[in-house]
This record gives C-alpha cells, structure tokens and sequence, in this order.
C-alpha cells in the first residue's frame, strides 16, 4: 500500500467538509475517486497534496506516518497533482512551463539546452506528438492538458493525482490520455483518477471509492459493478430515467440556417429547427459547433449565407438585438463568458432582460425580485441568499443560473453549449429534464454536446459536423454512439 | 434533491438562518464599506490631535477643498468599475477650464453659455477617449495618457502657456458663496455623488456598468450594449472633469493653463482605490469613494494643522494607499 489515510475530517467553519474518511491507495493501481460536487472529492485531494491540513487523522505515505504541511512537502513524498483548472503561462514555450520554478541551470543561467532536451526526452518517453519551443497559447485545450500532465510527471511522481483530466478533451485526446495511463502504470505510478464521467472510469479503473456529503460510502473492484451501481451509489438513492422523453409535439419551423459561412470555423452550414424540437449538435471540440451558434447569435457575426427566425431573414451584429427576438445562449464555459462570477444571483439571472423592468428609468426590483424568486424555485436553484456572489455556487447551480437568466429573458430559442460539463450526475438529470420541459412548452432547442449518451438521450434529431461542416444528420432513432463518432471524425 | 438535508451547502443554511445572519451580513458590510471604519478612526484621532480640527470653519473649508478631487473621483468611479482608467481628467479640467474663461473673456459669452460650453467640452474629450477605446481597441492606459497631454498642449497652446482671468466677478460667486452655512461647491458635489449613486444602484446602466466590469464578455453574450456603455463612462467622467473645472475657475476667476488640474488625476484614483474599488473593475461603491477623498482630505488636513511639512505629507499619503489596499485583500 503506498498511501493510506486512515479517520481523515476537515472542516471549515462549522461545515464539515470531510468526514471521518479512510482511503487506501496500491502501488500500480488507477484509483476511481467519485462524488456529486461538493462530495469532498477535492477536498480530499487538496490535503494529500498539502493544501489543506486536515483537522485530525493520519496520513501514510509507503507506510510511513506523514506530515503533510505544505504542496512542496507533498511533491518530496512523490505526490502529483493535475488541478481541475490549468495552471500554464500562455507566453512561455512548453519545456519553460514544464520547468516553471525548477528550472535547469548552469552559472546561475537557465540552461535552456538541457531544459529542451528533457522535455523531449519527455515527449519521447510517452510518444506524444509536441513541439517543446511552441508557445502554450497555440495549443489546443487538449494539447495543453498533456502539458499539465507532463509537468507533473517530469516531477517523477509516484503518485499521480488527476482531478477531471478530460472535461475538456476530444473523445481522441481522451484516448491517447488513457494509453498514457497504461503506460505509467506499467511503471508503477499510482494513480488517483477524479472524473463525472462514469463510463470512462469502467475503461481505464481498477477500483473506485464513493464519497457523499463528505462521508466514505464504498470502496471496490470497479469490475464488479455497473455505472448505474455507481450513480446510485453517489446520489444515494435510486437514479430513475436519467434522460426524459424525447419530446413529441414537434410545431412550426421557427429557424433555418443557409448556406453560414465564416471562414476558419464552419463552411455552408444549412439546417433548420421547428417549434418544441431539440436539435443536437456532435462533433470534436474545434468542429465549429460553438462558433457557428455565436454566429448566429451575433456574439460573432457570420461572412456568408442567410438566417430566418420565423420565415423572417435576420442577421445580427452584436447579441442585443438576438435576444430581443427571443434568443438565449448558454455558453461552453460558465465562468469565462456565462456569468458575471462576482456579481450576485440576483443580478445574474436579469442582466439579459433589465429593460422589462424599467420604469421611468428605474429599475423596478420589487417585480424583478419576484421572477428572480420564482426561478430559483423553480430550477431549485440551492442558496442562502440570492445576493451572494454567484462565483460561491457549485457548478450544478451556476448552470441553473445561467439557464434561469434565459428563462427569464422570454426566450424562444435555447442554444445551450456542453451544458452538463463539470457538474455532477443528479444536476446533470434536472437540467436534461428542464431543457425537455423547454420543447415541451414549444421552445426550440439546440444543445451542443461532446458527451454522446446526452445527445442520444434528450435530442429529436442529431447533427454531425467535421472540420467545420454538417457530415451527419440522424433521427433520435437512427442515432447510435458508433456512428457518432464515426461522422464526427470525418468518416 | 432529496438528501438536501445533509449537504454542505444545507448545513450554511441552517447555519445562517440562525445566529450567524448578522455576521454574514457584517461581512459583507465589512467587505463593501470598510472605508467607512477606517474614516471614522481617523476622525476621532484628527480630532483629539488638533483642537482646531472639528471647529466649523475647519470642516466647511477642508469640505470646500475636497470638491473639486471629489467630483474628478466620482466620474474616475464609473471608468475604474468598467476596468478602466482615465489618466487625462487633470489635463481636461485645465482645458475645459479654458474653454470656460476663454468663453467668456475672448468671445463675450454670458456665464451660463460659457459653462455649458465648458461642459460639453468635456463631455466631448470623454467621447472621444472613448471612441479611441473601444473602435479603435487601444488600452485605455495609452489613450488617456495621450489625451493628457494632448488636451494640457491644447490649453497651454490657446492661452500661450499663461492664465486667463475673467472680468465679471459674478461668476466668482459659484467657487466662493455659502448657502446655509456650507459652500457652494460642497452642494455641487453632492448633487453629484446623489446622482451617480441612482445611476449605479438603481439603474439598468448601472448594473450594466459593473457588468462590463465584472465580465466584459459575458456581459456582451448578456446582450449589454458593452460599447456604448464603456463609452458613456468615459464621457461620465470627462463631464466631471469640466464641472470641477468650473468651480475651480470660478474661486479665482481664473484659469492656469499650466497648472490648473496638474497631478488631479492621481488623488482622483486615489480616493477611488482607498474607497474600495477595484482597479480590475465589476466591484466598488459610489459612498466608498466619497469616503475615501473624505480620508484623503482628513489627512492633508490634520497634517497641515499639526505643521507636518508638505514635503513629508506625499509620503504619508503614499503609505496610507498602500495599507488601505492591504487591508482590502484581507477582507
């Protein structure tokens, strides 16, 4: 056993963060640590490396008791960790960011000789395909994942922390990453794997610990249970109809797209979308999926081809006139251009329809107040109070939020992008049942999605695009993950 | 969900509902108006150490010196909570400044046109620092360091680098008159705090400013006209600017070209850091800034009371930013 903690508690304040937890680790083993947010999971990480002191409990690491004071005194043991957020200087090459702090010298220089060549011999050793001298802000999202984890590994771990590694690669990159995993593995690093993915634990995992509310639920063979065992296992209860009904009460045709072009990002896309229809979108991250719904929204103004939004033909320069007509737009990343983090709920959820509650100037706060009410009610939005600074809510909630502010401008048309990314399996089920509550009351829908189970489980109809293009389109019926994925890689 | 009951998030529920509302609700008070404890320290210790300090005269003259810095600040107020800032206001309160006297000494215009002219004029600067800023794409650090000496070149060009000076003395009466016992000039900045406040606070343009600053482009994708409100503020501030410049003029029926406004632009800034706003922008107060010219205004004060040399008085100024910026990192 390389790492054991044995009665772990911490607390803030008078919450009780983690509770009496126990967590063994195995030299070569890929450890599955899954939770709903706010389980303790990253709590739990941040004390193994040295973040947080937990209040008591003990901590051994290769059996010997440890003292864990500080993330330096954690890297001294052999403990990696790959933080959920990257942490990369987008000016530095990749071997400077690589050897950020540790840098190799000579004469009190940086030996940028010697710092290239372990950085290839880096590279080499896990076969990846990286130019040590390119700068990280020309890397994809993907590419500088595997920039976080050779840092981490040029650390020379033996235990390897990783706390959401694919939230943000391609079904690809994800697979190289896995192949990674073997490789370490077969060198004996241990490895502690955090992910809301529940199929790719089956694939890459030897065992797996649940944790709720903070508590130690189960630790076992990942082989012996299903992914559903292990929902039901975070949740704590029985998880019913994951996906809801695909909605049946397809009306008008409310948008066509013809012919939109913008060069470097999609070409002659065409389709249309009906009353109370949800219209998936799959493809790879950089496909042209989340630039094309900004096109048309106005956030980013398409070169070429027409849009009609009730027969009638628009063409937006900026957002302000998009969401007068009706249209809402929940971006990929929340916190870079969804939410306005230190501003409160509140103010969040109104920002878009401010005018419907101005009156000689003013704004009216006691009718705003009320619909704010009714949507965090009806979106069981949890909070103490809808003037704390929305940055404070976990990410389950900060989606509700973000879908409450279109709620409440009267929107007619949704574009929601990943809009489950990071946010944990029973938030994932409210929110797939509220977008289909959406079609059901005749709004139009458009999610954009690289999880496939979600597009096969809530969308009428699934667009494939590749490179830039539409390659696909399947019914709800016809759709399968195969060909998905098959389309969306430009078969 | 139905384990709510257990939560994390539930127990700061429960928690808050009780007793702890009060201290959530200190904390946040602590965190927005901390300023506010710090004025009054310091105006119980001004107080105790000069007995000249809280007589009458003391207080109205020190509040009549402080209107000018306190109206620059409250429009520095709407451009540092967009993320901006405007280096140029103490270059355009000397150049509004002239567009007002030279109004009236050069071309005979009556004392209001001559104001109005000098309003628009700055309103005009702040347009364009402005149009520079958001078309043009240039920090706004650049184009308002540009406009400083562009707009100071411009006065000192007009009136050959010397001072204008009226002749009718009726203007003089806005920078030096009393009413109910407080100067004119005091009025005026109020009015402009009272103002601004219900802009920010209770305004769609307010929320749209701290938007912009809080997140300029999720507040794009939020459908705020991010463009037109950035610009506004620039002209916000560009129309304090000029009314400074009018009292200013009107105290001595004059304008300085070379030194009317000089370095106004730092206290400006000044006061809106010491008063708790951002320089990043999305968050910040209009009364934080009224207290902290108030502060700053304290201060110069007490020491000038006390006989401190003037040659010290930066320093001291210089330390208390420091720690009133330090003490905002900790809340």
């Amino acid at each position: 056993m390389i790492l054991e903690m044995k009665g772990i508690i911490k607390k803030f304040g008078n919450v009780v963060a983690i509770n009496e937890v126990d967590f063994q680790l195995n030299e070569g083993e890929v450890h599955a640590l899954v939770g709903e947010n706010g389980a303790g999971k990253s709590t739990l990480m941040k004390i193994i490396a040295g973040v947080y002191q937990p209040d008591s409990g003990e901590i051994f690491v290769q059996g010997k008791k440890a003292a864990i004071s500080s993330p330096s005194e954690s890297q001294k043991l052999g403990i990696s960790i790959i933080h959920q957020e990257l942490n990369l200087i987008p000016y530095l090459t990749v071997s400077e960011n690589i050897f950020l702090g540790r840098e190799p010298k000579n004469l009190g220089f940086v030996d940028y000789k010697k710092m290239k060549r372990n950085t290839l011999e880096l590279i080499k050793q896990f076969d990846l395909d990286l130019n040590p001298k390119a700068l990280v802000k020309d890397l994809s999202i993907g590419e500088q994942q595997v920039v976080e984890i050779l840092k981490a590994l040029s650390l020379k771990p033996d235990i390897l922390i990783m706390d959401e590694p694919t939230a943000v690669l391609t079904e690809k990159e994800t697979s190289k990453l896995f192949e990674l995993m073997q490789l370490l593995k077969k060198r004996n690093v241990s490895i502690i794997y955090i992910s809301h993915r529940l199929p790719e634990l089956k694939i890459i995992c030897d065992k797996f610990t649940v944790l709720r509310d903070g508590k130690w639920v189960k630790t076992a063979e990942i082989q012996d249970f299903t992914e559903h065992d292990i929902a039901n296992l975070m949740v704590g209860r029985e998880l019913e109809d994951m996906y809801p009904s695909v909605p049946a009460n397809i009306g008008k045709e409310i948008l066509r797209v013809e012919g939109l072009t913008q060069s470097g990002h999609f070409n002659n896309i065409n389709f249309s979308l009906k009353q109370g229809e949800i219209l998936g979108f799959s493809g790879l991250i950089g496909a042209g999926r989340s630039e094309l719904a900004n096109a048309i929204f106005g956030g980013d103004p398409a070169d070429e081809g027409e849009v009609y939004w009730k027969g009638k033909k628009i063409k937006y320069k900026s957002p302000i006139k998009a969401v007068q007509d009706g249209f809402g737009f929940a971006t990929e990343d929340r916190k870079e251009t969804g939410l306005i983090l230190d501003m409160s709920i509140a103010n969040n959820i109104t920002l878009p329809s401010l005018k419907k509650y101005k009156r000689a100037g003013f704004v009216n706060k006691k009718s705003e107040y009320r619909d704010i009410q009714q949507q965090i009610k009806d979106l069981n939005i949890k909070l103490y109070n809808m003037y704390q600074a929305v940055k404070n809510l976990s990410g389950g909630n900060q989606q509700k939020v973000v879908l409450a502010k279109w709620l409440v401008a009267d929107t007619e048309i949704f574009f929601f992008d990943e809009p489950t990314r990071g946010i944990d399996v029973g938030a994932k089920r409210e929110i797939y049942h509220l977008i289909s509550n959406l079609a059901k009351e005749g709004k139009g829908v458009i999610v954009i999605s690289s999880e496939l189970p979600e597009l096969l489980g809530i969308c009428n109809r699934i667009l494939v695009m590749y490179n830039g293009e539409i390659n696909g389109e399947f019914s709800h019926e016809e759709a399968s993950e195969q060909v998905l994925m098959r389309k969306a890689t430009g078969l | 969900m139905s384990n709510m009951q257990t939560s994390p998030e539930a127990k700061v529920e429960e928690r808050s509902s009780s007793n702890n509302k009060f201290f959530i609700w200190l904390q946040y008070f602590w965190a927005n108006y901390s300023v506010i404890f710090a004025f009054i320290i310091l105006f119980i210790l001004a107080s105790i150490a000069s007995e000249h300090f809280l007589t009458p005269l003391n207080l109205t003259n020190m509040l009549r010196q402080i209107s000018v810095i306190g109206i620059l600040a409250i429009g520095m107020t709407f451009v540092i909570l967009i993320g901006g800032i405007d280096l140029s206001v103490g270059s355009v309160l000397a150049l509004t400044g002239t567009v007002v006297m030279a109004s009236q000494v050069d071309f005979g215009a009556s004392i209001f046109t001559a104001i109005l002219f000098g309003l628009f004029a700055g309103l005009l600067v702040g347009l364009v620092n402005g149009l520079v800023i958001t078309y043009g794409k240039i920090a706004a650090f650049i184009t308002t360091l540009a406009m400083m000496t562009i707009a100071r070149s411009a006065a000192l060009y007009y009136a050959d680098a010397g001072a204008i000076s009226g002749l009718n003395s009726d203007y003089t009466i806005i920078g030096n008159e009393y009413l109910f016992g407080l100067p004119i000039p005091v009025y005026v900045f109020i009015i402009v705090v009272v103002i601004s406040f219900i802009l920010l606070e209770k305004t769609a343009f307010g929320r749209h400013i701290y938007a912009v600053g809080g997140n300029s482009r999720a507040a794009h994708l939020s459908a705020v006209p991010i463009t037109r409100v950035t610009i506004a503020a620039y002209m916000i501030c560009g129309l304090t600017a000029a009314i400074g410049a009018v009292i200013e003029t009107s105290r001595l029926n004059s304008v300085s070209t070379s030194s009317s406004g000089s370095m106004y632009e730092l206290d400006a800034i000044a006061a809106v850091i010491i008063g708790g706003t951002r320089l990043t922008g999305g968050q910040g107060k209009i009364i934080g800034t009224v207290f902290g010219i108030l502060i700053l205004a304290i201060l110069s004060n007490i020491m000038n009371l006390m006989n401190i040399s003037p040659y010290i008085q930066g320093a001291v100024k210089g330390a208390i930013i420091l720690v009133a910026v330090l003490l905002q990192k900790r809340s």
